[in-house]
């Protein structure tokens, strides 16, 4: 097992590299550079000046050394300045990760919970009325697309009813302390969090009624029946351990697509996170900025592939990989 | 498709009953049906938007609209936006957009995926050992942040938009296909067909590919609602089909100044695509169901 870990850890290395790679290149051909942000307004028409800032900068180097010195920097966990607060990038990032962290983890909970009981009772009453309407919301779940959601819930629970605020994370006007700060932001978060675990719900609760099914027609199960064991115990301790598996493995593989939905949930929401921070950087051309986001983003992607590919073996003793 | 070990070549005759069989299966799924018929009912009306456009979706009437989006009414069903512009006519030219947009990303994708997972199925090795690499790094990209980029930096056309959503969705069709050629170069009919010297490019085009059939075709239709869900996002942002063009994701970025006041402007670009999405998803849905024989019942 930690023979396969380290692998897969020296795997991420190259995959992490190509990236940098491809985000390096989007970035050189786009127009403008760092020297517009260094350059002093006041004197900013000279071109021996500007020269000078581009010298200082390393703009004028090879794109290889440009290349290689981004690349050392951003490992060390040095991603440059903003252009537009001129603020480090880390010290942007480390404002924004919690909040995406919560909002995410939150939505993540939100999906195990609502999705793994509606894909056992469908698979469970397979065939039946039930399962037929919540086979269909569940398709309904991956169908629409997720700003029309989060418009019509912001239009029905913030404008209509009034009952929760459609945007940012904690009241502007209000200092609130303790208990009623925590409950403040969970106020701001109920509407992202649905919006943002919407898909997931939709498509795990396909998954485990599926996985179910196929576990169901095991003979391992034929056996426990037979031996005459009460269908409650043959259900929770033969059927639904091998039929979480593929769900655990499933939970990890989503994490790209909870990348994507906290870029669109975050921005229609405002939720300071790091979604938000990327597309205020691309609306603003802000490249250190956009570099680390899609650095960052990868690193969670694989991350998430790595987890999800040892919760597999860790939970299914049947596999084994060295 | 144990029949296809027997015939080393098939007529046509020969390959019909296995299409009426799938035929008969999608049959029994009612909503897969009825979408289908929906779908192409839509794409009709996408081609032919010229003919069915009741207004030119570009004609501004300022003095009906009176500078705000106005209400559906027997003229204008579905209202019509600031401009005056019917709201209707604007839908079906937006839909064309988006379904022109997706459908061309997904044969894009489907052609990238269908050769690369086919090379890496049939060479094995080496090849097949880098071509999965370059999967996984795909596989690692935050496509949809990529996407924004790219349209965001460099600025986009439709083309581009086209080539980047096909060029960022082609890996699993490509895994899948890479497994479904490891399996079928074993069996016994490709086999065959080797030792009796049918050259390569003949044994992939006419034993591997055909068998490998089922899998592309549900990949494509699965991968359609996914291009116009990544379409209309891109272009809620502000950063998906580049104006003049608009398709249903820019009329709801459009719409999202008159969310509280005209609620027409987003409930139908919205309704529209979910109506789309939801379809491909049941054909999908059924041609997976009437391809798997362990399903039929």
């Amino acid at each position: 097992m930690s023979h396969y870990l380290v692998h897969r850890l020296l795997q991420a290395i190259p995959l992490l590299i190509a990236i940098s790679f491809l985000v390096f290149g989007i970035v050189e051909i786009a127009p403008g550079d760092a020297a517009q942000m260094y350059i002093d307004p006041d004197k900013g028409t000279d071109p021996e000046y500007i020269a000078q800032v581009r010298e200082s900068l390393g703009l004028n180097d090879p794109v290889y050394v440009r290349y290689v010195s981004w690349l050392t920097k951003t490992f060390e966990g040095d991603f440059g300045f903003s252009f537009r607060t001129r603020r480090p990038v880390t010290f942007e990032v480390s404002e924004r990760l919690p909040n995406t962290l919560l909002l995410g983890g939150t939505s993540l909970l939100i999906s195990v919970v609502i999705a793994l009981p509606i894909g056992i009772i469908s698979a469970l009453k397979r065939y039946s009325i039930l399962d037929y309407l919540l086979s269909t919301l569940a398709l309904v779940g991956i169908s629409v697309p997720v700003f029309w959601v989060a418009l019509l819930l912001i239009q029905a629970f913030s404008i209509q009813l009034g009952w929760l605020p459609a945007s940012g994370m904690r009241s502007v006007r209000e200092q609130y302390e303790g208990w009623a700060a925590v409950k403040d932001v969970a106020e701001h978060m109920i509407l992202p969090a649905i919006v943002l675990s919407l898909a997931q719900t939709a498509s795990w609760s396909r998954y485990q009624r599926s996985a179910l099914l196929e576990v169901l027609g095991q003979d391992y199960i034929r056996t426990a029946r037979a031996k005459g064991l009460h269908e409650f115990r043959v259900l929770t301790r033969h059927a639904l351990r091998n039929a979480l598996i593929p769900i655990v493995t499933l939970i990890g593989l989503s994490v790209p697509s909870i990348v994507t939905g906290a870029f669109i949930t975050e921005t229609i929401f405002s939720w300071p996170g790091m979604g938000r921070l990327g597309v205020d950087a691309i609306n603003g051309r802000d490249y250190p900025v956009i570099m680390a986001v899609t650095m960052l983003s990868s690193l969670v992607i694989i991350i998430g592939n790595l987890l999800a590919d040892i919760a597999y073996v860790w939970v299914d003793p049947r596999i084994r990989y060295d | 498709m144990t029949d296809a070990a027997l015939p080393l070549t098939m007529s046509e005759a020969e390959t019909r009953p296995q299409w009426q069989i799938i035929w008969r299966q999608f049959r029994r799924h009612r909503l897969a049906v009825a979408s289908a018929i929906l779908l192409i009912a839509l794409s009709l009306i996408a081609i032919f938007a010229e003919q069915v456009m009741p207004y030119d979706p570009n004609a501004t009437n300022a003095v009906y609209a009176g500078g705000r989006p106005q209400p559906p009414t027997s003229e204008h069903i579905f209202g019509t936006d600031n401009f005056g512009r019917d709201y209707f006519s604007r839908a079906i030219v937006g839909a064309r957009v988006s379904l022109f947009v997706a459908v061309s990303a997904v044969l894009f994708q489907i052609t990238i995926g269908v050769v690369l997972g086919a090379a890496a199925g049939y060479f094995g090795g080496w090849a097949d050992n880098l071509l999965m690499r370059i999967t996984d790094i795909f596989l690692s990209i935050p496509s949809f942040f990529l996407l924004l980029i790219v349209s965001g930096v460099l600025g986009g056309s439709l083309l581009t938009l086209i080539l980047l959503i096909g060029a960022l969705n082609w890996m699993t069709l490509a895994r899948l296909l890479r497994a479904e050629f490891l399996s079928l170069k074993e069996r016994d009919f490709v086999v065959a067909a080797h030792c009796i010297g049918v050259p390569g490019w003949r044994l992939v085009l006419q034993h591997l590919l055909p068998n490998a059939l089922a899998p592309i075709i549900v990949s494509a239709t699965l991968s359609v609602p996914y291009a116009i869900l990544t379409e209309s996002a891109l272009s809620f942002l502000g950063r998906g089909v580049p104006p003049p063009d608009a398709s249903l994701g820019t009329m709801m970025e459009n719409a999202q100044q008159w969310l509280r006041t005209s609620w027409w402007m987003w409930v139908v670009p919205g309704s529209i695509i979910s109506v789309i999405v939801l379809s491909f998803n049941f054909v999908g849905d059924g041609l997976r169901d009437a391809f798997d024989p362990r399903l039929r019942r």
